[in-house]
């Protein structure tokens, strides 16, 4: 099976005010059509600044990023985004209206269309009571649970996570991330998904691609990570051992 | 009973106890709090004070000549409305108002959008503003009535002049200060150039646009009625600050004040009723302001 996206041997630099950074050096990894895919690794790793290269904000120095054989050059609606960020809804339109308006934009619904798609999408994350309203009289959950019901009502190729529990309440974020995993098991959509919390990783991935920073390269690629299980103690075991795997990595970091 | 997990269970104790509430959840207060607690009635109180004062002040003084109480300039302003000089000089600086305030909005619209697309145009919007913010537009009247001479002309540039750079500041600044965030959410949607501008950059940066167009229109509203007083417009149909200074000339005091109290509710009309109501509308309703 051909993978969905591609990201071959990619560099990312950016500049700063008198220098220049290295992000990453030459990463690769594929994701395949339904795979829960996340990017690991401690801050610095340039887990983020990859992700926002699928996205397309940022062109690599070296390498590809392609995804259905399309070369990504730009950001585009077929890479849906949800960020860590509560103020990624626009705050002068509705709930509704903040799913409805991507519909509408850049997939040329119409406004009927738009609003059964959006109505679906935003009971299926349980907000129907909150329609009609504005985004700053919802909390941070309820903000971040709009953002991927718009993300999943646009019906992207892939969808973009980056950290988009990691400013919520520790509560609040289990109940997110089951709510993830049961829209999964629902409609089987593809996700990339960065965080830098090995427990959400071990939960929400299929397959975890560990990085290692300054620069961020990849250490390690774990799969079927979906056949670890709370209960029997094999997702903590894991959990130790990608903990050591990135220990071993600032030990030696430090030492240099 | 080694185990150490096993020597104290946690326990719940239930204490859900379900007597009537003490106190009731929510309780009314009383009208008179009620409209206390309205800024407009206590507003309305102190206006209803100050006229007072201003009557028996008037009264004590008795010179209608240098000061008439508060029901003579009320008298003069029914009458000037009811032969209808009030309405018509009030229009007349209006209409040039709206014309002045129309170029110069979208004079700062365009410069905006050339100062956020290029960085030389940026340059440029803030060595203008820098320039000429600190300017008094009334300053640039005697330059104004060489150039484009007695007439509406003169009032219009001078008006531009001054919506023009402190609406270009807000807007600019407006602009810059749109979060990252919601600009990478609208590249996400494949917005660009005109769409992007009015769908998102527009918007987001609303409260400052809207600061701007409220500062705009003060300076406006004021260096209009000021430029007025310098001259009057030709064909003898000048607008209010024309009206003040032509009823002084003659002596007549308590059209100037009524014209004076044209000017003060002109003012609070379109400063409380008109922004207030688009911003109730827009910002307030959006949490993006409180």
């Amino acid at each position: 099976m051909k993978p969905l996206l591609e990201v071959d041997g990619v560099t990312l630099r950016y500049k700063i005010p008198g220098s220049v950074i290295t992000a990453t050096e030459q990463v690769s990894f594929t994701v395949n059509e339904g795979d829960r895919f996340v990017l690991l690794g401690p801050s610095g790793c340039g887990k983020s600044t990859l992700l926002k290269a699928v996205g397309g904000y940022l062109k690599p120095s070296e390498g590809r990023i392609s995804i259905k054989d399309r070369t990504v050059t730009e950001p585009g609606p077929d890479r849906m985004m949800v960020f860590q960020e509560f103020d990624q809804l626009l705050p002068w339109k509705t709930v509704l209206d903040n799913v409805t308006f991507p519909l509408m934009n850049a997939h040329g619904l119409s406004a009927s269309e738009a609003r059964a798609k959006a109505e679906a999408a935003i009971d299926k994350v349980h907000l129907t009571r909150a329609l009609h309203s504005y985004p700053h009289t919802l909390s941070g959950g309820m903000k971040q649970r709009v953002a991927i019901a718009r993300g999943m009502a646009m019906e992207p190729d892939i969808l973009l996570m980056d950290e988009p529990f990691a400013a919520l309440d520790a509560l609040t974020r289990r109940t997110c991330q089951d709510e993830l995993l049961r829209l999964w098991e629902e409609t089987r959509f593809t996700v990339l998904f960065v965080t830098h919390s090995i427990a959400e990783a071990i939960k929400i991935g299929n397959r975890i691609l560990l990085l290692s920073p300054h620069p961020g390269r990849v250490k390690a690629e774990i799969i079927d990570v979906d056949k670890v299980s709370a209960t029997d103690g094999s997702a903590g075991r894991l959990e130790k051992q990608i903990h050591e795997l990135l220990f071993t990595e600032t030990d030696q970091a430090e030492a240099h | 009973m080694s185990d150490p997990h096993s020597v104290a269970p946690a326990r719940i104790i239930m204490r859900d106890n379900h007597a009537p509430l003490i106190h009731p959840l929510e309780e009314k207060l009383g009208l008179m709090t009620r409209l206390w607690d309205d800024g407009f009635v206590r507003k309305a109180v102190i206006l209803i004070a100050l006229a007072a004062i201003w009557e028996a002040y008037g009264r004590i003084l008795n010179n209608p000549l240098l000061f008439p109480t508060f029901s003579e300039t009320m008298q003069a302003v029914v009458e000037r409305i009811e032969d209808g000089t009030l309405p018509a000089r009030a229009w007349a600086s209006i209409k040039v108002l709206l014309m002045g305030y129309g170029v110069g909005v979208v004079m700062a619209g365009s410069l905006t959008i050339l100062a956020i697309n290029t960085r030389l145009g940026s340059d440029f919007l803030e060595t203008m503003t820098g320039m000429f913010s600190p300017l008094p537009a009334i300053a640039l009247l005697p330059l104004a009535l060489i150039w484009f001479g007695l007439g509406n002309g003169s009032l219009v540039f001078i008006l531009v002049h001054s919506v023009l750079w402190p609406v270009a500041l807000n807007t600019h600044s407006g602009f810059r200060s749109v979060s990252q965030t919601l600009r990478m959410v609208g590249r996400n949607y494949g917005l660009k150039g005109f769409s992007y501008i009015f769908k998102i950059l527009i918007p987001a940066a609303f409260p400052s646009i809207l600061t701007g167009l409220k500062i705009g229109w003060a300076f406006a509203w004021r260096t209009l009625v000021a430029a007025e007083l310098v001259f009057g417009v030709s064909s003898g149909k000048g607008g209010l600050g024309w009206f003040i200074f032509e009823n002084r000339n003659l002596l007549e005091i308590p059209n100037v004040f009524a014209g004076l109290l044209t000017v003060i509710v002109i003012g609070l009309i379109v400063e409380n009723l008109i922004f207030r109501t688009i911003e109730r509308k827009t910002v307030l309703k959006w949490g993006l302001q409180s």
